[in-house]
């Protein structure tokens, strides 16, 4: 068995990919539900249901889409740059507290400036917290991968600091959470009685964003040139640092975002559990997608439904919700070993088949 | 007596033909030379024969017995050695590893580095081939590394060898000490196949020529029978002109370097000391040098990559010392970087967006704001395409499947149509073929005439001879003066590469040999 390189990936493929990635993992996933005794057609079924079975499923699942899209493109952006931001939960907490510390009272704006106020905010705190990897890696050398994931426990811990201290809201009889976000503060729903809110479209619209800035900007061209051949875009004059820069500005951004939108958005107030891992659960929407700001959408819809899906399956046959990170685990291998297929074609080596078998 | 038969072999990628109905023979103790342009079906006819790709149809004999396809176990059974073009040693480890490397069973628990020992010196001995095993890859330079290769593929056995361009990566000393390690291996009655581009190395080696153009083999001639500027006919298919410098009046300095020092640090080997060098309009200055003197560290200062540590260094009588890559290519400076797949292009990139990448900051056509106009970058890049004769399918095509000489093309269109002031060419032609080679130099002088200054770093002596004005030689990251071209012959080039100086008499002999050359 050998591999060849494939001189030309046909588009279809790119598009073909995710899919049987996707029924590959659903796939493994049935081998798991047999194994909890139940039928994976039912299985699937009840995945289904319980995230588009009834529209308060669906604005769960979309609820839940929202973030994932936040922290997915997020990691799209950085990676595009072979800047490997592990950070995204981090940042998403960061932003979840710089809204908490400046949505609570200190600053009270009619809503139409509270809410891109509070974006803002919370965009540049993710952000500046990624400045300091950023620094490091400039200046130092020093690998990102590292000191964006450590910088996400240090986070972590500041934010149950706070929450046990001083930002811990006295009217919360007790348990670890800030005070609620003011009122003109607060993202409206989208559909009454729903948690559905404005985030969604801000994350469509930042989707949009990104991809229109990959595709018809300057320095989407950068970005890109710097990520396939940092060696080659060096020398042809785009400034490595200051694309690691900008990069990181935008990526820390929107996971900075993401954590506006759980807090103003669905949840009205800061806890420590806003965020089941999103920021992580973002770099498996990317590679879902192969980056693509738009093929992110989808993706984190995906995901999304897998999330709210399997739960709804656990409760109403006894097969473990942990399924679903299996699905999105196995779904990202089998999307990189897709991947690969499409730069590569595997030969079977007939004639030496033919010396085994004889 | 024949040992090698290739019959009829012929294969295509997709509808690509690289080889059609492919045949020749190898004798024993025979240097057989393989010619033909880049994309001619040399490497794919040798990745055949060595079992890396299977032949859509025809065989190949070794020994009088047919070699399975698709089998490098076979061929290296069958005693077939193959030399790649870029080495595949492992740097950490020592000679003695590499040459040891994958010939151990697994399953045995101690290497039996004595007898592993004993064979290379063996060979080394036969072959006339000095080298301490013990010495890690990474210290070697790189005709040893090249050395470590033949000897890996002595120590398998091998009793044909293939070489894959040889000679691309060598300087003149080296490619002298491998033609003398090649001919006592074939007194010793090895057999070698040898692909290169070099028509002067070839005709110096080898007895019988094998011609490709286009995947056909077009030619098997004893190279006894013809001469330098047939076999480049018979490569390119038709008269390859050969560009003439002719000597103009030059203008103003557009480079100056003046006591310039570039200190050694962590990440850059060598330094830079005390460099002087005066670059005016309509001249070429061309730098010899054995690979790794500093001439890398040079052209990285020029090009606005390193920055100098003390001295005066001018570029359109402007201080240059701060100035950013970006503001070098504003100043109409074009630079031909010496690696052209890593530093010139980016391979993943579309040719249209790879044309587009150098003067990024120079407001071109294609460019309002910060936003990119695509339908006036495609039209641009397919006016470049066109008058730069870049081929390929189209330009939407990633760049990296271009060859070495369309891509060199492509690099050359992005630079030249700035109509540069300075040219900043780094081995422009290394590894390219007769035509590509051809088509860059033509650039080079007409870049010249139309007024540039050019400063060409070259390995190549001819090519320095034949191109530059004046030629200054780096050795030690140390620039001798500069020479007019007439003084120099490549003996004297020769001595000035070691760090020898020029003795007055033996200047002299020199001169009066090449004037005696002149006048018959």
């Amino acid at each position: 068995m050998q591999f060849e390189a494939r001189e030309h990936t046909p588009v279809a493929f790119l598009l073909i990919v995710p899919l049987v990635a996707v029924l590959c993992s659903m796939l493994l996933a049935s081998l798991l539900i047999i194994w909890a005794g139940q039928s994976p057609l039912q299985g699937f079924a009840l995945i289904f249901k319980g995230a588009f079975g009834s529209s308060f499923a669906i604005t769960e699942t979309l609820a839940k889409t929202t973030p994932l899209i936040f922290t997915g493109l997020a990691a799209a952006v950085a990676f595009k740059a072979k800047f490997w931001n592990i950070g995204g939960e981090g940042q998403l907490y960061c932003g979840a507290l710089a809204v908490t510390w400046l949505g609570t009272g200190i600053v009270d704006l009619p809503p139409i400036l509270m809410i891109p106020f509070l974006i803002l905010v919370g965009m540049i705190a993710g952000a500046t917290i990624l400045m300091l990897p950023v620094f490091l890696k400039n200046q130092l050398k020093v690998d990102e991968v590292v000191t964006t994931l450590l910088l996400n426990f240090i986070i972590l811990l500041f934010v149950g600091y706070c929450l046990e201290g001083p930002l811990k809201d006295p009217m919360s009889m007790g348990w670890p959470q800030a005070a609620p976000i003011i009122d003109s503060g607060i993202f409206p729903t989208l559909i009454e009685r729903s948690r559905l809110h404005l985030g969604l479209i801000f994350a469509l619209l930042a989707a949009v964003i990104i991809w229109a800035i990959f595709r018809f900007t300057l320095w989407g061209f950068e970005i890109r040139a710097q990520g396939l051949n940092a060696t080659a875009s060096h020398h042809a004059g785009i400034n490595s640092n200051w694309t690691i820069f900008k990069v990181a500005l935008l990526s820390g951004g929107l996971a900075g975002l993401a954590g506006v939108s759980e807090v103003a958005g669905l949840k009205g107030y800061l806890t420590l559990d806003i965020s089941p891992g999103y920021g992580y659960t973002g770099i498996a929407v990317a590679m879902l997608a192969n980056l693509h700001p738009i093929g992110v959408v989808f993706s984190a819809l995906f995901l999304a439904s897998i999330f709210v899906g399997a739960d709804f399956m656990g409760r109403s046959i006894g097969v473990p919700n942990f399924i679903a990170d299996i699905m999105v685990a196995s779904s990202v291998l089998c999307i990189l070993i897709g991947l690969l297929l499409c730069k590569y074609r595997i030969r079977f080596n007939s004639s030496r088949l033919k010396q085994v078998i004889s | 007596m024949v040992i090698l038969e290739i019959d009829k072999i012929s294969k295509s990628f997709g509808s690509v033909v690289a080889n059609k109905d492919i045949s020749l023979t190898l004798n024993q103790g025979e240097i057989l030379a393989l010619l033909g342009e880049n994309g001619a079906g040399k490497t794919t006819l040798m990745n055949i024969l060595f079992g890396q790709y299977s032949a859509d149809s025809g065989q190949i004999k070794a020994w009088g017995k047919v070699l399975p396809a698709q089998s490098t176990d076979a061929a290296l059974k069958a005693g077939i050695g193959m030399v790649h073009q870029h080495f595949t040693l492992a740097e950490n480890m020592t000679v003695l590893e590499n040459v040891m490397l994958g010939t151990q069973s697994l399953l045995s628990w101690r290497t039996d580095t004595q007898a592993a020992r004993a064979k290379i010196a063996n060979i080394c001995q036969s072959m006339n081939l000095s080298i301490d095993v013990d010495l890690y890859v990474a210290d070697l330079s790189i005709g040893e590394r090249q050395g470590v290769e033949i000897l890996k593929a002595l120590y398998r056995d091998a009793k044909i060898l293939i070489l894959d361009e040889p000679t691309a990566v060598l300087t003149p000393q080296e490619v002298e000490g491998l033609f003398e390690m090649l001919r006592s291996m074939q007194k010793s009655g090895l057999s070698v196949i040898i692909i290169s581009h070099k028509l002067d190395e070839i005709l110096a080696i080898s007895q019988n020529i094998v011609v490709l153009r286009q995947g056909q083999q077009v030619a098997q001639v004893a190279t006894a029978t013809v001469d330098r500027g047939e076999l480049a006919e018979l490569i390119v298919g038709k008269k390859v002109p050969e560009p003439i410098n002719h000597q103009l009046a030059p203008g103003e300095p557009v480079l100056h370097l003046e006591k310039v020092n570039l200190f050694k640090s962590s990440s850059e080997k060598y330094q830079l000391t005390n460099i002087n060098l005066l670059l005016r309009e309509r001249q070429i200055i061309g730098i010899a040098g054995v690979s790794g003197n500093g001439q890398r560290e040079l052209a990285a200062v020029i090009s606005g990559v390193l920055k100098i540590n003390s001295g005066k260094f001018e570029i359109l009588q402007q201080d240059a010392r701060k100035l950013s890559i970006k503001q070098l290519t504003k100043l109409q400076v074009a630079r031909i970087p010496e690696d052209r797949h890593s530093a010139g292009i980016v391979g993943d990139m579309s040719v249209w967006e790879n044309l587009m990448l150098e003067d990024l900051g120079a407001n071109p056509c294609w460019r309002s704001g910060f936003l990119i106009n695509t339908s006036a970058a495609k039209a641009r890049a397919e006016q470049l395409i066109e008058k730069f004769d870049i081929r390929c399918a189209n330009m939407n095509m990633p760049a990296k499947l271009l060859s070495g000489g369309n891509i060199q093309k492509l690099i050359l269109a992005r630079n030249f149509q700035l109509s540069p002031k300075l040219v900043l060419a780094n081995q422009p032609v290394r590894g390219l073929d007769e035509g590509a080679i051809s088509f860059v130099h033509q650039q080079l002088l007409d870049a010249k005439a139309g007024g540039s200054g050019v400063l060409l770093i070259s390995e190549d002596l001819d090519e320095l001879l034949r191109l530059s004005d004046f030629v200054q030689v780096m050795h030690d990251g140390k620039l001798s003066k500069a020479y007019p071209r007439e003084v120099l012959t490549p003996k004297l080039l020769g001595i000035l590469m070691s760090g020898g100086q020029l003795d007055s008499a033996d200047h002299a002999a020199d001169l009066a040999t090449r004037s005696q050359y002149h006048a018959v």
